[in-house]
């Protein structure tokens, strides 16, 4: 065979600049700073660090795997990989030496000295910093390179055990509060130390993943088929033994949790509500809503006037009890529906891309009337509605009396500790902290969930994907088109109504600031990124978007920075998703099966399959 | 005549029902205002001045949405970012040339200058968004572009977040522009005149690039069909890059006229609102049409002036100039309702309107 041995040079720089504008790039915004001071390996590397450094990596093996599998002389190879890796490592030298000669800071805020002391390793003279940092990358492209020698078995081990490692190490904080409850505080120490992990941690993840990951990929299928093989009795019995461990794990995961990351998790189950409603609206029946804080926020505000104990509520206005928020779940619900009928009848006739811009202004006409002084006297204006009672309900103990039948499970209920929290919600059953309100969340999500998928599968969700699908085909098999959308933006604005009630009453005050376009984008990004139409996708984009960047404060700060990019990458790599619905993905299967039938005559790029064009509605 | 009222559908009774609320509202609100003689004559004339000054950059704006509309048949969500990153950049340069007295000792050099580097910043940005955001997406269903351009949105407000800081910037005074010119008995500010003035020359100039041009020509011939434009040896890319060009360099030329006319509020988020208001103005004008966009952009900036004062004064309504955007929302909604081909828009056929 032909063995190249001659450097292709364009490609290679390409390559290479594209890489070096990553380090460059987030180097100008301040995220190498900002995510520099969180640690991932404690002493070895920060986040920041791997900003800089992993480019290199990564495209020295993309580079060394392009030529390999073109045939490639090794050393040619291996060459390339290292280019690759010094060229990427030139656009955040300039930036240095620029920096050095004009000072940049007037202008572009974030290169800072603290910057350039990351970019230069903290050394003090220039040139050995300089000399660091190209080397450094260089190197990186090359091990890059060297990563595509190992066999596709091996290799595929490892990237699965680093970006463990990486992972446990961006999230150690949080390992460490869920750990401390469990196992002794000198072993944690060994485990995780300030905010990272240890090195022997992190080699000790490093290896197990490792070995696991080997063992599954060569095992995986014998277990797979194992699993196959048993009865159909036995598999449905097993299935049913891991949902009982799941409602378990979920019943009692706040107290795993502990109080902060409770939080968080609230915070990701309301948009997990929010997501199965506007999933109806965007993801079956194809109507970009980009106003979906609407929903929101009146769900909000009625429970606000109607609940609060201050001077707005209906308490002090009229005279009468506040009403209880059970009462007002249901209220909030048909108040967010009836809203979300009335914005539907303008946007009816408009198609998709209007119809995204005028939802857009409802969203922000609702906002701006909540901070308007007109509407101030009823709700607030920007002062918002203050004291909004939490949910409460009548716990074991005043209806029965316990103290006297077990008084040694109501002391247990005065302790610390994974049950005794759950003992006193059942006792006293008050909903007071995130711990508690979890369960309201998780109801309300439940319930959510319930009708998605009762509604996903029934007549009516069938009409909403053949008006999707075409709507001038739907009409013409006899769906009334005009009652088909009324009902897509009624129903799903149900769930954002629950959504504004359980927030309203959870955090106690509302403002109008709280309901601005970035509750719609949020909502609307977790969608996207998650797999349009499909509920587990809700979950994981809710998740990745909602709940990592609470996790680490660093990232909230670049949190809409990658909303942005990951909602453009999406669309341009994997339109469908993290996780499409199964409709998708077997359409898309379907796509691939058919497309090998015949073998390819030419090796064009591939096309993006049909399947998902017939998401939205066509081009012309 | 019986036949035709049982067609009536319900939604077309309670969208007709809406129009009439509104138009009484409307008429209602301004019959009080004006009767109760709470503004002076002059006022009105200050008021629609302020209006024209503001609709013209509206206006600018807008011909960035309509020329990419006309071409691709999408809404470049984005461009209010394009707007912002010739306005945010060129006010360095701004701060710098007023430091050196530069502003002083050449007042319209200066400008021009700051309006050049806004305009090639902001034509840059459009330029990398066609290439990296829609290019790869241009045969793909509409939502799609229309997702990754509120993506490209949010990307490029954070970026320049990152870059420039979040604080609030002013754009340095021009004493050239100070002062005032007395017009039917209302004092006018001589930055409103000079705002529209500029406005005017740069459109047209646009209509002439359009209009009398080979460029123009072939983008127009695109716009009209591409495949036979394509078949006409026309190379679509390049006239789609000059679209985007054209756009951008005239929301960044945009970008410096507002910071003359409204020198505080430069931040990384300026440009949202007056995008989509310039959005609106470009729908309220007819999307695709040139002098549709500017006459809604002129349309838009006087309805937003008058607004507050003329109908919601009237209907008793407190503080109304907080009310302002949502007018402009308003108006929207309503043309999008009612006449979604705009004013000067033609029919297009149900499934291109």
């Amino acid at each position: 065979m032909h063995e190249n041995r001659t450097l292709d040079w364009r490609p290679l720089l390409r390559a290479g600049l594209l890489a070096g504008i990553v380090p460059l790039y987030t180097a100008a915004i301040g995220m190498v700073e900002v995510f520099n001071a969180r640690e991932v390996v404690q002493g070895l590397l920060t986040l920041g660090e791997m900003l800089v450094i992993f480019p290199s990596l990564v495209v020295g093996y993309l580079v060394a795997l392009g030529l390999r599998r073109s045939g490639s002389n090794p050393l040619v190879t291996l060459a390339s990989a290292l280019i690759a890796g010094f060229i990427a490592a030139l656009p955040v030298t300039l930036l240095v030496l620029i920096n050095a000669a004009i000072p940049l800071r007037g202008m572009f805020v974030s290169v800072t000295p603290k910057l350039i002391e990351i970019l230069l390793f903290e050394q003090e003279q220039m040139l050995t910093g300089l000399a660091l940092l190209i080397g450094a990358l260089t190197l990186a492209g090359g091990l890059g390179g060297l990563a595509a020698f190992i066999p596709d078995r091996f290799r595929r081990a490892l990237i699965v055990s680093l970006v463990v490692v990486i992972l446990s190490g961006l999230l150690s904080e949080f390992i460490k509060q869920i750990l401390q409850q469990f196992i002794s505080r000198s072993l944690l120490k060994q485990i995780v130390k300030g905010k990272s992990l240890t090195s022997q941690a992190a080699a000790a993840i490093f290896v197990v993943t490792y070995l696991v990951s080997l063992f599954w990929s060569t095992k995986g299928q014998d277990v797979k088929s194992w699993y196959a093989g048993l009865p159909a009795a036995q598999q449905r019995q097993s299935r049913r033994v891991w949902r009982g461990i799941l409602g378990i794990f979920l019943l009692l995961l706040p107290w795993i949790m502990g109080p902060y990351l409770s939080e968080v998790i609230d915070n990701v189950g309301l948009y997990v509500i929010m997501g199965l409603g506007l999933n109806i609206a965007v993801g079956w029946a194809g109507l970009l809503d980009l106003g979906y804080v609407t929903n929101f926020a009146v769900g909000a505000y009625i429970t606000g006037v109607l609940i609060s104990t201050g001077p707005l509520g209906i308490g002090a206005r009229l005279g009468i009890d506040p009403l209880n928020f059970w009462m007002i779940i249901p209220i909030a619900i048909l108040a967010a529906m009836f809203t979300g009928f009335v914005f539907a009848l303008p946007v009816l006739r408009m198609r998709g891309d209007y119809l995204a811009i005028a939802t857009l202004g409802f969203g922000e006409i609702i906002r701006l009337l909540a901070l308007s002084d007109w509407l101030k006297p009823y709700i607030g204006g920007a002062q918002g509605i203050l004291f909004i009672s939490k949910p409460d309900l009548p716990g074991l103990a005043e209806l029965l009396p316990l103290a006297d039948w077990a008084p040694g499970f109501v002391e247990l209920a005065q302790k610390k500790g994974v049950l005794s929290g759950l003992l006193k919600l059942l006792f006293y059953g008050e909903f007071s902290g995130p711990q508690e309100l979890y369960y309201v969340i998780l109801a309300g999500a439940l319930l959510v969930l319930f009708v998605a998928l009762r509604l996903n599968n029934s007549r009516t969700g069938r009409q909403w994907m053949a008006m999707r699908e075409d709507e001038d085909a739907a009409s013409a098999v006899g769906i009334d088109i005009t009652l088909t959308k009324v009902l897509a933006f009624t129903v799903s604005a149900a769930s954002g109504g629950l959504a504004g009630a359980i927030f309203a009453s959870k955090v106690g005050t509302i403002f109008p600031n709280s309901f601005s376009l970035l509750v719609s984008i949020n909502v609307l990004s977790l969608i996207i990124i998650g797999g349009m139409g499909s509920i587990p996708g809700i979950v994981v984009g809710a998740l990745a978007l909602i709940g990592l960047p609470e996790l680490l404060r660093e990232f909230s700060e670049f949190r809409l920075l990658l909303y942005g990019a990951l909602l453009v990458v999406m669309m341009l790599v994997r339109p469908e998703g993290l996780w499409p619905s199964p409709v998708i993905r077997r359409e898309m299967a379907a796509v691939e099966e058919e497309s090998e039938e015949p073998p390819p005559t030419d090796k064009g790029t591939p096309e993006t399959p049909q399947a998902l064009h017939s998401l939205w509605e066509p081009t012309d | 005549m019986r036949a035709r009222l049982y067609r009536l559908n319900w939604v077309d009774v309670v969208l007709n029902t809406f129009r009439i609320v509104i138009i009484v509202a409307v008429i209602v609100g301004a019959f009080n205002t004006i009767t109760s003689g709470k503004y002076t004559g002059d006022q009105w004339v200050s008021l629609i001045m302020s209006g024209l000054a503001q609709g013209s950059i509206y206006a600018l704006i807008a011909l960035g949405y309509t020329l990419v509309y006309g071409i691709l048949l999408m809404i470049n969500f984005a461009h209010g970012e394009v707007f912002m990153a010739g306005a945010y950049t060129a006010y360095f340069l701004a701060t710098y040339s007023a430091r050196k007295g530069w502003l002083e000792s050449q007042p319209l050099l200066t400008i021009l200058s700051w309006i050049l580097l806004a305009a090639l910043v902001s034509m840059g940005v459009a330029v990398l968004l066609e290439r990296v955001a829609y290019r790869p997406l241009r045969g793909a269903p509409r939502l799609v572009p229309l997702i990754t351009a509120i993506g490209a949105s949010f990307f490029l407000q954070y970026t320049f977040k990152g870059l420039y800081g979040s604080a609030f910037r002013t754009y340095p005074e021009v004493a050239a522009l100070k002062g005032s010119v007395e017009m039917g008995g209302a004092q006018i500010p001589v930055v409103q005149i000079f705002v529209f003035l500029a406005a005017v020359v740069l459109m047209v100039g646009l209509y002439w690039i359009v209009e009398k041009t080979k460029r123009g020509k072939a983008m127009r011939a695109v716009s009209e069909n591409k495949e036979v434009a394509r078949l006409m040896g026309i190379d679509i890319d390049k006239v789609i890059v000059f679209t985007f060009m054209l756009g951008g360099a005239l929301a960044g030329a945009a970008g410096v006229i507002n910071g003359l006319y409204r020198p505080q509020g430069v931040n990384f988020f300026m440009g949202f609102f007056p995008g989509i208001k310039a959005f609106t103005a470009a729908v309220l004008g007819g999307i695709g049409n040139v002098p549709g966009a500017f006459l809604g952009g002129i349309l838009l900036g006087v309805i937003e002036s008058l607004g507050p004062n003329l109908v919601l004064d009237g209907l008793g309504i407190p503080a109304a100039n907080q009310l302002k955007d949502v007018i402009a929302f308003t108006m929207l909604v309503l043309v999008l309702i009612f006449r979604p081909q705009g004013i000067l828009g033609e029919r297009l056929a149900e499934k291109r309107a």
